[in-house]
């Protein structure tokens, strides 16, 4: 019954704060079962058992059993007492992060997260880290709120556009974790995430040396089909013609696209790039410029990559 | 008390039924509506004003709840489901909810329930409810210009940079906290100063006792939002640099300013729903209430407690570890006087005479789903596991079934109690308590699920989700087509029981309160003569049922 | 309240009972209606002070967070305009009290002259005080210290984030000036009833209210004041 219970609020715990996290909220849950199960039988049976026999029926006049009353405060004083030491205590151990964890500085802006790797190199949309060793993220945001939230780990911080905020965790199964944003921040929020692809040891080295193993042996035009979902293009392109916050990039290769400015340009290789790297600069008439530039997060390859699939595009 | 003043059906029969406060021929037409000083018009005229604002909310939550039928777009593309859900929250809190019990029934009834003629300053009243208009306006006009799309939380720096009518609907609070704050001014002063001779404090009903300790918090809190709001227009319009962290200002401040008011604003919601379940419980059990003075006392300290707790809103907002703990262990402090008053309420059901009209139905209802909601507050409460559920879909389901399977529910079973009282008609009391059972099955069918999505991470104000999610969400859907049916019929019932002739009988329900001891609907100054009080509310023990109760 | 009275339910007549012409119905005495009155005003000014305290808290973080800044703005007030204008309030304060005295000692008129002076008296100091602030504030445009994006002084004592004193600066004297304001409206309707005598020993409401009012604008200048002009 506990494990179904369990099963059925909570994603498997895979970082080591989870299970502490997972045994208070079971807990609470018992007691939740617990308490509404009393109200529930308690108030039923009454309406039951006392229900209204004679217009004139007389009933008891219980003013108050002092008794009665002390129970129903210290017992569940007490009980609140227990859940608040035990979250207080779970909270505090894992609120600073052990000696020696590795850090990864993790930027939020609308709508995509990048993360800043110890040895310098950058990546969007996915946080490599080996398992069963300590990350420490140290994040901030370059507009409005945003939330690093990690289902699967039980974490969660606000990122702040002023300060750095933090958090750490440590993975204990490998795979592929969701960090959905948590903290509405606009049109992209529901679509602004990013995963935690935790591995071995051997293979997070890997991918310090060669880049993102999922990227590497992929054709340019399936290489860009993926990137169009993990560096969070599709949030404001659509693939079907559709206008969103930017323009749809069905058939725009080799189109004429008219600037703000009434400049006009052919969509090519050039034209791509430049609007990656500098989107202030390509910014097309009926749309707002509000891409954020890429500059030093994309690699030469992923480019080439998301060209090709934009050609594909017919 | 039957004994003290003459019952009203004598002084029917003697006299002919005098005009009631409807339709007193010294205060005929609409100007003597637009102008009345009389509680009890103003009353009613709130609750139109409510429920109808109910009705565009709720009508804001159906189209939210059918975007999110399906992953991405079904009707509303990401823009306007963010105003959706902004707007179901902003008229549900500020236009439905903060004023529903207070100004409407609070209004009518304790007036009547102190024995007065009326509350302690009519004008200001009147006034409480035009400013009410006024910044429902303004705020239906910032809807129709430009739209909002902040939640109705307005975080900065979101909602200082975001485009829309941010400015008109901030202001519309403004003006809006106006009406609460002088609603809450007539309230203390009337329960203070109006009390009819012998009534003393440990006299007063509880209804009395949870509108006065709304009331405080309404005085305390609201300015405080009101500045928040002044600031947060001033940032937005000439950057002050207050919030906005690109100019030196912090966002998290802003947070400190509005959940200082909006953490004591969510009492000011359910004290006001757990006074009228104090009045019904008794009332259809036929017994003296359990624990009066701690009932009485507990809603005193939960509006001073709740003003303490604030930062749980805030436990991953960057605050310190020593405020989080703070705040988490008195967040659990208030938790108990909550807890007394359930408790207090199964007891007065003891060794009772039950009867289950629709009122104590709905009184029924709010022991299970408050009962519900106030128990998830716990995970909240704790620091480690809110971490995880902060703006997930636990949040949602726990603060809807405290407001709305708490506060709705009873305001529901207010109004279906005093409808009689206020209207001299009777609802269809089988209608009703169908009507009831449907709200009961389609609102749990609504937000049980959203618990377990929460836990299982799917974050709040999201548009589109994960696939695992998609069974739950249409289950969730088709719930609030369920609930919104059974709404609808309540209020049909209700509403179409206003064809008939006035002849509900004066106190159908056996009540003791002195609410019960004039004609319904009630004579505009009230009560013949001045009531006086000989018993304790809520004493069965020589109280003489009516003959022509229900 | 006599049966009779009660039982015409439909027209009244307030004068033909005896009544006092200001006493409201639905209170049963003269005294009842006074005291409501006052706890409805004091509950009132308690509204009064949480908005107010709002700006303070405000200030008080923001000074912590840019104190350079805030310092360097504060050199920027008169410290003897704030002065005088404490003045001003101060004495209008205690005009008001003398008017409240003339008022509830006022018997067959004997003391309606007072009650008018010291209301007048009281108008003219709160317009003094607001003309010492349209100097001030006409000054601070001048030097381009303005709130919030208007802010453009370029001195040589300009330090970052000096805008933002100056937002709270504006926001704070000037939500106070908007109710020294808002009492000058009230305290010349107090002079146009005493005017037509309405005020005397059993019904000086208005005057003692618009007093509590009055006294609590005072108030919170007098925190204004230290807290703006003085503290560095």
């Amino acid at each position: 019954m506990n494990t179904w219970l369990r099963n059925l609020f909570l994603p498997n715990a895979s970082s080591i704060k989870a299970e502490g996290v997972d045994d208070l909220f079971m807990f609470i849950l018992w007691l939740n079962i617990l308490f509404f199960l009393l109200i529930a039988v308690v108030t039923i049976g009454f309406c039951i058992q006392y229900k209204r026999r004679s217009v004139n029926q007389k009933t008891a006049h219980i003013e108050h059993s002092t008794a009665l009353e002390l129970t129903w405060t210290i017992l569940p004083l007490i009980l609140c007492m227990i859940v608040f030491f035990w979250g207080f205590n779970t909270y505090m151990q894992a609120a600073v992060a052990p000696d020696g964890a590795m850090e990864i500085q993790v930027t939020a802006k609308k709508w995509i997260w990048t993360f800043g790797y110890p040895d310098g190199s950058v990546a969007v949309g996915k946080l490599w880290v080996p398992v069963n060793k300590p990350v420490r993220v140290i994040m901030h945001s370059e507009d409005v709120l945003h939330a690093f939230y990690v289902p699967a780990f039980r974490v969660k911080a606000d990122v702040l556009p002023n300060r750095y905020t933090e958090t750490w965790f440590q993975a204990t199964a490998v795979g592929d974790y969701i960090i959905p944003c948590t903290e509405y921040c606009g049109k992209g929020h529901s679509q602004m995430k990013a995963f935690v692809k935790v591995v071995s040891q051997q293979d997070y080295e890997k991918f310090l040396e060669e880049g993102d193993p999922e990227e590497k042996g992929l054709p340019p035009e399936k290489l860009g089909a993926s990137l169009y979902v993990n560096l969070g293009c599709s949030t404001c392109h659509s693939i079907d013609g559709s206008k969103g916050q930017g323009p749809s990039w069905k058939g725009i290769y080799s189109a004429q696209h008219k600037m703000v400015d009434g400049k006009q340009f052919a969509v090519d290789e050039n034209y791509i790039r430049t609007s990656i790297l500098q989107p202030q600069a390509m910014v097309v008439e009926g749309y707002q410029g509000i891409m954020p530039s890429y500059q030093g997060q994309i690699r030469e390859r992923q480019l080439v990559a998301l060209i090709a699939y934009i050609k594909s595009l017919k | 008390m039957a004994d003290v003043i003459a019952s009203p059906a004598v002084h029917t029969a003697e006299h002919g039924h005098h005009a009631d406060y409807l339709t007193d021929p010294a205060h005929k037409g609409i100007w003597s509506w637009m102008t009345t000083v009389d509680h009890k018009r103003l009353g009613v005229m709130y609750l139109w004003a409510v429920l109808g604002a109910f009705f565009v909310g709720g009508i804001f939550a159906l189209l939210v709840r059918l975007e999110l039928m399906h992953p991405g777009e079904d009707f509303m593309n990401a823009e306007q489901y963010n105003q959706a859900f902004t707007l179901h929250g902003a008229i549900m809190v500020f236009m439905f909810i903060i004023p529903s019990v207070p100004a409407a029934l609070g209004n009518f009834i304790m007036p009547l329930m102190l024995g007065a003629k009326d509350v302690a300053f009519p004008r200001l009243n009147l006034a409480s409810f035009w400013i009410y208009v006024l910044g429902s306006v303004m705020a239906i006009t910032s809807i129709l210009v430009g739209g909002v799309d902040t939640g109705w939380t307005f975080y900065t720096p979101y909602s200082t940079t975001t485009g829309g009518s941010v400015t008109m609907m901030t202001l519309s609070v403004f003006v809006l906290g106006f009406s609460s704050i002088f609603t809450g001014i007539n309230f203390i002063a009337t329960v203070h100063k109006l009390r009819a001779p012998g009534m003393g404090w440990f006299q007063l009903p509880l209804f009395v006792w949870g509108i006065y300790a709304t009331a405080i918090i309404q005085v305390l809190a609201t300015p405080v939002l009101g500045i928040t709001m002044v600031l947060l227009v001033m940032e937005r319009a000439f950057n002050i640099g207050i919030f906005d962290a690109q100019i030196g200002g912090d966002p998290v401040l802003f947070q400190h300013f509005f959940w200082f008011y909006s953490h004591p604003a969510v009492y000011i919601m359910i004290l006001p729903g757990m006074a009228i379940i104090s009045e019904i419980i008794p009332t259809f059990s036929r017994r003296t209430i359990f624990g009066y003075r701690l009932i009485a006392l507990s809603s005193v300290a939960i509006a001073l407690i709740g003003f303490l707790v604030w930062g749980h809103h805030m436990f991953t907002s960057g605050e310190s570890a020593l405020a989080a703990s703070i705040f988490s262990f008195l967040t659990f402090l208030v938790a108990i006087p909550s807890g007394i008053k359930v408790f207090n309420w199964m007891a007065t059901m003891y060794k009772a005479s039950i009867s289950l009209d629709t009122p104590m139905l709905y009184a029924v209802s709010f022991l299970l789903l408050f009962g519900i909601g106030g128990l998830t507050g716990i995970f909240l409460g704790a620091l480690s596991v809110d971490i995880h559920l902060h703006d997930t879909y636990f949040v949602v389901a726990h603060f809807h079934y405290v407001m709305m399977g708490g506060t709705v529910i009873a305001f529901l079973g207010g109004i279906h109690y005093w409808w009689s009282k206020m209207f001299g008609r009777m609802y269809n009391e089988t209608v009703g308590r169908i009507a009831c059972g449907i709200v009961f099955v389609g609102f749990n069918m609504t937000f049980l699920t959203q618990f377990f999505m929460g836990s299982q991470g799917m974050p709040r104000r999201y548009y589109t989700y994960l696939d695992q999610f998609q069974p739950l969400h249409q289950f969730s859907t088709f719930g609030s087509w369920v609930l919104g049916a059974g709404l609808l019929i309540a209020a049909v019932n209700l509403f179409s029981s206003l064809r008939g002739p006035k002849n509900a009988p004066s106190n159908p329900w056996g009540g003791t309160t002195l609410e019960w001891q004039t004609q319904s609907p009630p004579i505009t100054h009230n009560f013949v003569g001045q009531p006086s009080i000989e018993h304790n509310p809520y004493d069965y023990r020589h109280f003489k049922i009516p003959t022509d109760a229900v | 309240m006599s049966q009779a009275h009660e039982a015409s339910l439909t027209n009244h007549d307030e004068h033909a009972h005896g009544h006092h012409p200001f006493h409201q119905h639905h209170f049963a005495t003269m005294e009842q209606q006074f005291d409501a009155s006052k706890i409805g005003m004091w509950l009132f000014l308690a509204t009064e002070i949480l908005l107010f305290g709002g700006l303070f808290v405000g200030f008080g973080i923001m000074q912590a967070r840019h104190t350079e800044a805030f310092v360097a703005g504060h050199h920027h007030l008169d410290w003897q305009m704030g002065a005088l204008n404490t003045c001003f309030l101060l004495i209008s304060s205690f005009t008001m009290v003398m008017a409240v005295w003339a008022a509830s000692n006022n018997k067959n008129g004997n003391k309606q002259k007072v009650l008018i002076t010291n209301l007048i008296l009281t108008l003219g100091f709160a317009g003094g005080f607001m003309v010492v602030k349209y100097f001030e504030y006409s000054h601070k445009f001048h030097d381009g210290l303005l709130p919030g994006k208007f802010f453009h002084y370029t001195g040589p004592d300009l330090v970052p984030n000096m805008f933002v004193f100056f937002s709270f600066y504006f926001m704070m004297t000037g939500l106070h000036g908007f109710h020294v304001l808002g009492g000058m409206g009230a305290i010349t309707y107090l002079i146009i009833r005493s005017i037509k005598g309405d005020y005397n020993t059993e019904y000086f409401t208005p005057v003692d209210l618009i007093g509590l009012y009055w006294h609590l604008v005072d108030l919170i200048w007098i925190y204004l004041f230290p807290l703006l002009y003085l503290i560095s």
